[in-house]
């Protein structure tokens, strides 16, 4: 185990590579969240439409996200659309993860929305709103709710997940303290630097969770 | 008798599945009356409130509303719902909205109300039900009976023809029943065309014009108050008022 002198020594050089590694995780991490939202928000959609095809279609989109490992998809997309056109890694890498994300949030998403009481839409509909107005603003607004903190899960998963970017080369957290750990043989004392990183980046992450989370509570008060 | 014809029901029919929930309901509803649907659970009273305003989808007979024949398929139903007001047993209030964004919302996205002028008519309605201190308080600080008074002013936002009680006192503690039915009265009295699904039989005796009595899918007796609770026609009502009355 490296010293604690040294862990930190190293912690203070390395802090301008690192912050640079961070900034390109979050916005990683940020742009496969905000993408894997709307992807999920139309999955969802999809599952509660009633109508039997798109029920479908949403179904084998999260079976297929589900039950295949992230690295894979990754790959398949890095390496197998790059075969088609040329897509930038850092688009291979949100794209993937988001259709990732999306799988999940969907089936988040779609658990929230049933669960509001089914009175709160026909109180919608027996005011003359449209099915769409309804759910727009009453139904969504009550199932993003319930659906923050198993969302802000699957944030800070989709986070740590962003590291897997690492293996289509993208200088990241992770794949920096990887490769100055060997080539510094001193893999150890970056790992858990790395480590440092995110888990500051995942507290600030929970730190915005519950804020929000929060800031909605105000008519439970 | 030139009266207007807001309801008129004719040879409806509605099942779930096997449950043949109304059979063959026929009722006009007049201009201002008051009806009250009365019977035990599970009569269909309920059921038929709801295919009133089309959140339940008939089988087969014809709907009139205010005289036209409502086609569920091509009609647009929003535009009969906006003349047609529902309160609810769950009173079904926004929990994330504030009393007055409950009453302000439908008015302002369906039928384009500018949001002064909503919130000013707004404020009127909550004094009309003596809530007008709650206007920026959520739900969740509310009793069940101002639940269902802001329920009632929301619904009358829309400023309805017609207005639906389904069992409106029926989740409130005993003691909050009274200032609901009194803001129901007040309405009735006002002229409101009102069809009330209720179990209240002092308010259906009281405020009500005409009571109809279901059983079984099947209305069994219809007639005035006087009529109705005093010189009952049908054994199977005279069954009814005396398991409800000896209480």
């Amino acid at each position: 185990m490296p010293s604690f002198s040294h862990f930190f020594q190293i912690l203070n050089e390395t802090k301008g590579v690192f912050l640079k590694a961070m900034l390109l995780t979050l916005e990683l991490t940020v742009v496969s969240i905000i993408l894997g939202i709307v992807i999920g928000l139309v999955f969802a959609l999809l599952k509660i439409s009633k109508i039997k095809i798109l029920e479908l279609i949403s179904d084998i989109y999260v079976y297929l996200v589900r039950g295949t490992p992230l690295i894979v998809q990754i790959f398949i997309l890095y390496f197998g659309i790059s075969g088609i056109f040329l897509l930038p890694d850092f688009w291979a890498a949100s794209i993937a993860l988001a259709l990732h994300n999306g799988a999940y949030i969907s089936e988040i998403l779609r658990g929230a929305i049933q669960s509001v009481d089914k009175g709160q839409f026909e109180a919608g509909r027996s005011l003359g709103m449209t099915k769409t107005l309804t759910l727009r603003r009453i139904i969504l607004p009550q199932a993003f709710r319930r659906a923050l903190p198993p969302l802000g899960n699957q944030f800070i998963i989709s986070l740590k997940d962003s590291s897997l970017a690492a293996f289509i080369s993208m200088n990241e957290l992770f794949n920096v303290a990887t490769t100055l750990g060997s080539n510094n043989f001193d893999e150890m004392t970056y790992l858990l630097i790395v480590a440092v990183y995110y888990l500051l980046l995942v507290a600030l992450m929970t730190l915005i969770v519950n804020r929000v989370e929060l800031r909605l509570a105000v008519s439970d008060r | 008798m030139a009266m207007k014809e807001m309801i008129k029901i004719n040879q409806l029919n509605k099942s779930f599945g096997d449950l043949h929930v109304l059979k063959n309901i026929d009722m006009t509803v007049f201009e201002s009356d008051v009806v009250c649907l009365i019977g035990s659970s599970g009569s269909g009273k309920s059921t038929l409130l709801r295919c009133l305003n089309f959140l339940e989808k008939k089988d087969n007979g014809d709907i009139i509303i205010e005289g036209n024949t409502v086609n569920p398929r091509t009609d647009d139903l929003n535009k009969i719902r906006e003349k047609v007001g529902m309160v609810f047993q769950n009173f079904n209030l926004f929990p994330h909205k504030t009393v007055l964004e409950n009453i302000i919302e439908a008015p302002i996205r369906v039928k384009g109300v500018d949001k002064e002028e909503a919130i000013t008519k707004a404020k009127q309605l909550l004094s009309k039900v003596t809530l007008e201190d709650k206007a920026d308080v959520y739900p969740s600080k509310l009793s069940g009976g101002q639940k269902q008074r802001v329920a009632i002013a929301r619904a009358l936002a829309m400023e309805p023809d017609i207005m639906l009680f389904d069992e409106p006192t029926s989740a409130l503690d005993p003691e909050l029943v009274g200032e609901v039915l009194t803001t129901m009265k007040t309405l009735a009295d006002e002229g409101m065309t009102m069809v009330v699904v209720t179990h209240e039989m002092g308010f259906a005796k009281e405020v009500a014009d005409w009571i109809v009595y279901m059983h079984d899918g099947k209305i069994i007796e219809r007639g005035t108050p006087d009529q109705f609770f005093n010189h009952p026609k049908e054994e199977r009502t005279r069954e009814f008022l005396n398991s409800t009355m000896l209480k």
